[in-house]
């Protein structure tokens, strides 16, 4: 059997964040009652006009910028006219054209697993109106749900040919790409509720061969997972029936998260004709160089490269990086608290260990709960300056992140200081060898494990509170000297 | 009798309070009531509706708050959505639909304390130059019950000229103001593209729509012109600073006014009686001092074609609205969606609309559309430097209104191509979105003939000025029609 090579094409849609819709002053926002956050414009009643929400505008220019694409000097809105009942004015505002969308020709790049950095092109980055929603009324029958009728939403595209190959670098992708819109704070990113919607397109050929396979597009993928699984599964069914001598049908396919794995949704045996044409109801966007410059300097330090720096700056390794620099305000949090003097490890450390757990035990970011950059680094002191434990440091954690306490308080106020002071260690370490003769004659006999019998013994006298590196070395020096 | 008074006079009456809003609009009802099942402009009047904004409007009158036509009532074309009144655009598909908001101009008129008489016939969706393709009923013209008011605005042009209001709000796509206005005698006038908001009006081409006033004085039209233009943030296409102000009318001469008259528009594909008119007309006016020359616009020949290639295609997409998933009828519940959609679709536009959509959607479809709409852009692009260029040495275009008086109602019906030719003098200024107004000029056989002006953009202020000049200097302008 030949080895096949995948190509996979990433078609992303992002609900962008503005509080109303794109061409009316309607509330985005999700769930809710039917048809309640609706008027004549995203309803397409008769004689309604759009009017483009220039915050929407914004958010796909600055995204453009930042996926360093070629700006549009003039970008026009296109109607893309078809029948459906989720769509009420029978066609959808778009945008067509190869070099007519906001942003086209740029790219982005991602991470592999070997460390190395991958470009992927990126076609084009343009602004539409999302549709409606189809349900099934209880009662029988169907109705729509405009609500979600005219929320701005912003296509992005890779270029073609692919230049993405595996499902990973597919999810990795999504991941940067993702990240990427919430540090603009144009979409919340939430793939469960839609906000961020991706159907890759997925084909595969024969290695050597020059020409691409039929393809097929994937639906229904709700979460970086199924996006890895969808891919990877579509990947090896198509070479599978490559495999047995079969065609690969060119449709759309849904993923049955449960099943995992996809079944036929559509066929495409004929191309919908969506007579493309400049919408004459709204006016050609204008992006001068001014406009674009203005863009540009308001781009915040973008995931990929702020993990670079940290990775420099701090000699921390790419895993490490990439964790603190997934979210925004967590790399926020990681900068504070280096700044306020704390050494980047431990608190790279701590960040991704206890306190990411507390909060995704909570579900909460941590501008939500009640640990600062300075609780971590008034932790992180205690710690290097051997005041406390580490396993103590879990305790006091624990506490703070509960109380909102300073961790040096918390120590004091339950007397959690750790005993570091050699004489108090030697005199408790001699009180243990005096009052357990027979342990000292079974080391003195070679059995040197009840070392630890006397560590032990230490520890209990002092209430934990000693330094246990110090105490074994003391006990060490006390059998050795008895 | 008040209802013969032109909205100036009334409204003078109504200020000196001679005569109460109530009054006004209580006379207007009455003769829509005793006159209109002989003319059919009308397709919807709530009279209840009527006397409350007329009495909300003589409130404002009397607290000093009005605008300067506060009590005079305008009859509405049905293609304008008025909230809580039924707007069909005189199509099947829309029966029964009551929209739950007013069009900016509705607005605007219910601001300025201008109450709605009714809701006016038009050829269904504003595709016609007849009034005779309303799914509903035929209008007639008060110069002769047989004949047509024109189109698409017949119904108002017609309630204005037969005194059932004294003023009324048409659209103009490809003419269908200036069109019914000079076939019934009266004034009517296009803004430029722009300048009144299309927010609200059923569209029909989107970059040709324009909304604008009949009237049966040019003052009228500007007085009504002032009240509903202006910038509309709801409008993308609403110009900044665009509300025509009509305090600027004089009764000047005609001295140094400048008319270009295009060779294309004064051809014999004009009515003899309508080219004697307009020739008696030009005749008078350089008597006036007015200065006349000659001009050519080639591409004038191709304004028919390429305005129905354009109209058509933006119809296309601007009707697909209309699938009985939200309002209006629906065709029996079906199967699936698909199925509903056609069959209502089917049951509710006419020919001449399905027609249309099925020409429009041709003209964009992948293949054609560089052919088609592409082509026809250009040409309109070349169409609108042609005028600008004869815009250089003049004030304004001169021509006929239209090629011919009114015609018997049937008469055109069965030659669908003969009735789109007769756009031919009004198309260019929806194409170019320049000001266009038609006044009466004369009369062929008893029948009114008008006369077209068309300005350069934005010049409608000087566009009316002139307008109203030439009106002062013809004879005939304000002849009235043999109605009771
Ligand atoms: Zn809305």
């Amino acid at each position: 059997m030949p080895s096949y090579l995948a190509s996979i094409g990433m078609e992303v849609h992002a609900e962008l964040d503005t509080r109303s819709k794109m061409f009316c002053r309607c509330p985005v926002a999700f769930g809710g009652e039917p048809n309640t956050r609706v008027c004549p414009v995203c309803l397409g009643l008769p004689g309604s006009l759009p009017v483009p929400n220039r915050a929407a505008t914004e958010m796909v220019l600055r995204t453009a910028l930042a996926l360093n694409c070629t700006i549009a000097t003039n970008s026009v809105f296109h109607r893309k006219n078809y029948f459906y009942p989720d769509l009420p004015k029978g066609y959808q505002v778009s945008q067509y054209g190869e070099t007519n969308p906001i942003g086209y020709a740029g790219w982005i790049d991602i991470p592999k697993a070997d460390g190395s950095i991958k470009r992927v092109r990126i076609r084009r980055v343009h602004l539409e109106e999302d549709t409606g929603k189809l349900m099934h009324l209880p009662a029988g029958g169907s109705g729509v749900d405009f609500n979600r009728s005219g929320v701005p939403l912003m296509e992005i595209v890779t270029d073609f040919p692919p230049d993405i190959e595996s499902a990973e670098e597919a999810k990795e992708y999504l991941v940067q790409l993702r990240s990427t819109l919430l540090y603009l704070g144009v979409c919340d990113g939430k793939m469960e509720e839609g906000s961020l919607r991706c159907e890759p397109n997925i084909s595969v050929r024969p290695e050597g061969s020059a020409e691409y396979g039929t393809k097929t597009e994937l639906k229904n993928l709700n979460s970086f997972r199924s996006v890895q699984l969808g891919v990877r599964y579509e990947i090896e069914r198509q070479i599978a029936a490559l495999g047995r001598g079969e065609r690969i049908r060119q449709e759309t396919r849904g993923w049955h998260e449960g099943r995992e794995e996809s079944f036929p949704m559509r066929t495409k045996e004929e191309e919908n004709d969506y007579r493309y044409f400049p919408d004459p109801d709204l006016v050609p966007m204008a992006f001068d160089e001014a406009m674009r410059e203005r863009a540009r300097t308001s781009l915040p330090e973008l995931p990929l490269a702020k993990a670079r720096r940290y990775a420099e700056q701090s000699g921390l390794s790419a895993q490490d990086c990439a964790l603190l620099t997934a979210d925004q305000a967590w790399a926020e949090f990681f900068e504070q608290a280096v700044a306020l003097g704390a050494p980047p490890k431990p608190v790279c450390n701590w960040m991704n260990s206890d306190f990411a757990k507390r909060l995704n035990e909570d579900g909460i970011g941590w501008k939500a709960s009640k640990i600062t950059p300075a609780h971590l680094v008034d932790l992180v002191k205690l710690i290097e300056s051997d005041a406390i434990s580490g396993k103590t440091a879990k305790e006091v954690f624990a506490e703070s992140f509960e109380s909102g306490e300073m961790p040096s308080a918390v120590v004091l106020a339950k007397g959690l200081v750790q005993i570091s002071d050699r004489d108090q260690i030697e005199a408790a370490v001699r009180e243990a060898i005096e009052a357990n003769p027979a342990s000292v004659a079974k080391y003195k006999s070679g059995q040197t494990g009840v070392a630890g019998f006397f560590v032990g013994q230490v520890m209990r006298a002092t209430g934990g509170q000693a330094n246990p590196g110090l105490v074994q070395e003391a006990v060490k020096a006390a059998l050795e000297k008895v | 009798m008040i209802t013969r008074l032109s909205a100036a006079e009334i409204a003078r009456e109504i200020a000196a309070r001679k005569v109460s809003a109530v009054e006004v609009a209580q006379a207007c009802l009455g003769r829509i009531a005793s006159l209109d099942e002989g003319y059919g402009c009308f397709l919807k009047v709530d009279a209840d509706q009527t006397l409350a904004q007329a009495r909300a409007a003589q409130a404002k009158i009397d607290s000093g708050e009005a605008g300067p036509l506060a009590g005079v009532p305008v009859a509405v074309k049905d293609n304008l959505s008025t909230e809580g009144l039924e707007t069909t655009c005189a199509s099947k598909i829309l029966k029964g639909y009551v929209p739950p908001y007013d069009a900016t101009v509705v607005s605007r008129l219910k601001a300025g304390g201008m109450p709605i008489l009714g809701k006016t016939n038009l050829d269904e969706f504003a595709m016609g130059t007849s009034t005779e393709n309303s799914a509903f009923q035929v209008t007639r013209n008060p110069w002769d019950p047989t004949r047509s008011p024109g189109g698409s605005s017949g119904g108002s042009a017609a309630a204005v000229c037969a005194e059932m209001a004294p003023l009324g709000l048409g659209s103009d796509t490809g003419g269908s103001i200036r069109q019914p206005a000079a076939l019934c005698g009266v004034v009517g006038f296009k803004p430029t593209y722009g300048r009144c908001s299309r927010y609200g009006l059923v569209a029909f081409a989107s970059s040709l729509d324009q909304i604008g006033p009949l009237a049966r004085t040019v003052e009228d039209a500007a007085l009504l012109a002032e009240v509903v233009t202006g910038h509309d943030p709801r409008d993308s296409t609403s110009l900044p600073d665009s509300t025509i102000r009509s305090d600027g009318l004089k009764k000047s001469s005609l001295k140094g006014v400048r008319f270009a008259l295009p060779k294309e528009l004064f051809s014999d594909s004009n009515e003899p009686g309508v080219l004697e008119q307009v020739q008696a007309a030009i005749e008078t006016l350089r008597r006036e001092g007015a200065a006349f020359g000659e001009v050519s616009m080639p591409s004038i020949v191709y304004g028919v074609t390429t305005y129905y290639i354009i109209a058509p295609a933006e119809a296309s997409s601007n009707l697909a609205r209309f699938d009985g998933v939200r309002y209006g009828p629906r065709a029996e519940e079906g199967a699936e969606h698909v199925g509903v959609v056609e069959r209502t679709r089917a049951e509710g536009f006419g020919h001449e609309v399905k027609a249309r959509i099925m020409i429009g959607t041709y003209a964009l479809s992948a293949g054609y559309y560089d052919a088609y709409y592409l082509r026809a852009q250009q040409v309109r692009s070349r169409m609108r430097r042609e005028m600008d260029a004869v815009f250089q040495g003049c004030d304004a275009i001169l021509s006929p209104t239209s090629p011919v008086v009114a015609f018997k109602i049937g008469e055109l019906s069965k030659d669908p191509l003969a009735l789109k030719l007769l756009d031919y003098c009004t198309i260019p200024a929806n194409l170019g979105g320049n000001p266009g107004v038609s006044l009466n000029c004369g009369f062929s056989g008893g029948l009114p003939v008008g006369l077209q002006l068309v300005g350069p953009a934005m010049a409608d202020e000087r566009l009316l000025q002139i307008a109203y000049s030439v009106e002062q200097a013809l004879p005939e302008a304000h002849r009235r029609p043999p109605v009771p």
